[in-house]
């Protein structure tokens, strides 16, 4: 372990290696986050079913992939059909959990969850998978530092269907709903918008990010039945260490969380990725209850 | 509490079932056994998700650190834990009868006040996060103790390390059935009493207004912390005592199967009703035959049934069996079902 930070003190270029491979990678985690905080911010629901949906997408892309149909042309493709999935799922059971407590959507999230994971074990098998892009890799600093081609366009398209979502939120007529429905949803209600549509509107928006995100994952990465449970927990950082409403702390936390990953990884070895997601979460809710702590006082 | 004469049938009966059940169907003795251990879980669960409405989804870290100090005491005891677990698979502990039960009270001593401590120590850096953030962070706790044992070689690391076999002729599972079934019974009396006393209270006012339990007086974190290790205690034993029924320990299949075991706590003590004496019980007898039948019947579609449940158990049965039978007889409920508590209580 201390070896490798040395190598890392000796080699500059390294560092940037594994920043630039983090944040390209982190730009997609800050996307599916941003759906998170999205119908944690509307509809008051944890959707531990998150990662799943992503990697879902990421699926949707890979049959797509083997039929000849290029990711980046798949994208719109999967983005729609978890649009129309997202929709189904919150008219069936979303819908009904909505006005219940916290945990109650928690737990309903994490069945659907186990059932989307299982289920596509039961599809594709437990294997890794890639959509194919036929993307080049680059190299700069005289093939010290290499880039692929797939994470530098997976982290444009991330960008710009963030710049998309704001401007969606800010400007169109169900952005502006789902805005007024996440402030005040009573008062919403009284000002005649239909928040059961804004909130079926809201899941299925979610779940066609998801989609999307899925889609630059398994472009970029590998992606596994049971590797959802990961893109959930590293959602949960990301919203929990910016707070939902917060696109900017969105970004920068899905940036940060991609470069921990990458830097942890190297430093530690591959077998603790998901120890450091983890281990991130604790820290941020750790972080969070110190904080927390001025404002509240305990019979102790 | 003074005891019905129907009330003190129906725990002679449940006892009785339990003692004859390993000699009536000698065949299932291990998945028999399995449910007392699951009865031990959802008991446990609720405790903190049912009474004390803090729902944890990590409380199988203490199952998994109780399984792991048993081993590791069993195994030092006798040998070296450095050089059995480098030779894993070729090293073999053989011991006396004695010797063994010695090892596996020490274990499960050790691992029950092991795992309290721990208790303590989490409990301080949990029990500050409220609702979401709590149920995500102690499944952070469990999932991360299962990575890093994994990459603990002292241990066994991923690979896992064996545990000594049940000496003599007999194969052990009628011995851990009959401890599994003691442990069960242990938490049942326990927990029963407990909620006798004014700490059922307490952590119900937690439950329904914690700032106003707070302004009342009550010390909340103390109370928490307080269930929360007595949870940890029961769930160290059983932990210790399943890895000697499997006889191999590993982390993330056996000691921390946090998607497993650790949900499934959750699903038994909802599907029998949260909140009650009885419900979890019962829930967690009814979801161990279900399950038990999904995965002969249903083998591959086993999880996405289970997945299933959870979602109609959660959106549209919450309140349980018990729970639901609680609104259905009121009246009755006190006669038909010895659960008083529940009756006076009301669904929450």
């Amino acid at each position: 372990m201390f070896d490798n930070i040395a190598l890392l003190g000796m080699a500059p270029l390294l560092n940037v290696q594994l920043l630039l491979d983090g944040l390209l990678i982190g730009a997609i985690f800050a996307l599916a986050a941003y759906g998170l905080a999205l119908v944690w911010g509307v509809m008051n629901v944890k959707n531990l079913a998150q990662g799943d949906f992503v990697i879902m997408g990421g699926y949707i892309a890979v049959v797509l992939a083997n039929n000849g149909i290029h990711p980046i042309l798949g994208l719109p493709l999967a983005a729609v059909v978890m649009f129309i999935f997202g929709w189904i799922m919150y008219r069936t059971i979303i819908r009904r959990v909505v006005e219940r407590d916290m945990f109650t959507s928690l737990l309903a999230t994490f069945g659907i969850a186990i059932v989307l994971a299982q289920s596509l074990n039961l599809a594709f098998g437990p294997d890794v998978q890639v959509a194919k892009s036929g993307f080049e890799t680059m190299s700069m600093f005289g093939g010290n530092v290499t880039i692929s081609q797939a994470k530098l366009i997976a982290f444009v398209l991330a960008a710009i269907l963030a710049t998309g979502l704001v401007l969606f939120m800010k400007n169109s007529r169900m952005g502006q709903a789902i805005r007024a429905t996440a402030q005040d949803a009573r008062a919403a209600k009284v000002m005649g918008i239909d928040t059961d549509r804004v909130y079926a509107f809201t899941f299925a928006l979610n779940a066609a990010i998801c989609g999307a995100a899925g889609v630059l994952i398994a472009m970029v990465w590998v992606i596994q039945p049971f590797f959802g449970i990961t893109h959930s927990i590293r959602s949960f950082v990301i919203v929990t260490a910016a707070g939902f409403g917060n696109l900017p702390g969105v970004i920068i936390a899905g940036l940060g969380l991609g470069g921990l990953e990458q830097f942890s990884g190297f430093i530690l070895g591959a077998e603790f990725q998901q120890a450091t997601v983890v281990g991130t979460l604790i820290a941020v809710l750790l972080w969070r209850q110190i904080q927390q702590r001025r404002h509240r006082q305990v019979v102790e | 509490m003074s005891m019905s004469f129907n009330k003190l049938l129906l725990h002679a009966g449940v006892l009785l079932v339990g003692v004859a059940a390993p000699f009536v169907f000698p065949a299932y003795t291990s998945q028999i056994a399995m449910m007392w251990l699951m009865v031990v879980f959802a008991m446990t669960w609720d405790l903190q998700g049912g009474q004390m409405g803090y729902n944890s989804l990590g409380n199988i870290f203490f199952f998994g650190i109780g399984m792991y100090i048993c081993t590791i005491v069993q195994i030092s005891m006798f040998v070296d834990l450095g050089d059995y677990t480098a030779h894993s698979g070729s090293a073999r502990l053989d011991l006396t009868l004695t010797q063994f039960l010695t090892g596996l009270g020490v274990g499960l001593i050790v691992a029950a006040i092991g795992a309290m401590l721990l208790a303590v120590v989490f409990g301080w850096i949990v029990f500050g996060l409220r609702g979401p953030y709590f149920a995500i962070g102690t499944l952070g706790v469990a999932i991360a103790a299962g990575e890093l044992i994994g990459t603990w070689d002292l241990v066994g690391g991923g690979g896992g390390i064996s545990l000594p076999p049940f000496p003599g002729e007999a194969d052990g599972t009628l011995f851990y059935y009959f401890m599994m079934l003691g442990l069960a019974i242990a938490t049942f009396l326990f927990l029963r009493w407990l909620y006798t006393t004014s700490f059922l209270l307490a952590i119900n006012a937690i439950r329904d207004d914690e700032e106003k339990a707070e302004g009342m007086g009550i010390q909340t974190k103390r109370y928490k912390t307080v269930s929360w290790s007595i949870s940890a205690f029961f769930l160290g034993i059983s932990g210790g005592l399943f890895g000697n029924m499997i006889g191999f320990v590993e982390p993330l299949e056996v000691a921390f199967p946090t998607i497993t075991f650790g949900i499934f706590m959750v699903l038994m003590a909802l599907l029998g009703g949260k909140g009650t004496l009885w419900g979890p019980i019962i829930g967690a007898i009814l979801f161990h035959v279900i399950k038990e039948v999904t995965w002969t019947y249903l083998l591959g579609w086993q999880w996405v049934t289970l997945g299933a449940l959870i979602v109609i158990n959660v959106v549209f049965f919450q309140q349980g069996i018990v729970g639901w039978m609680q609104d259905k007889w009121p009246e009755k409920f006190g006669i038909e079902v010895d659960d008083p508590d529940a009756a006076e209580k009301e669904t929450a």
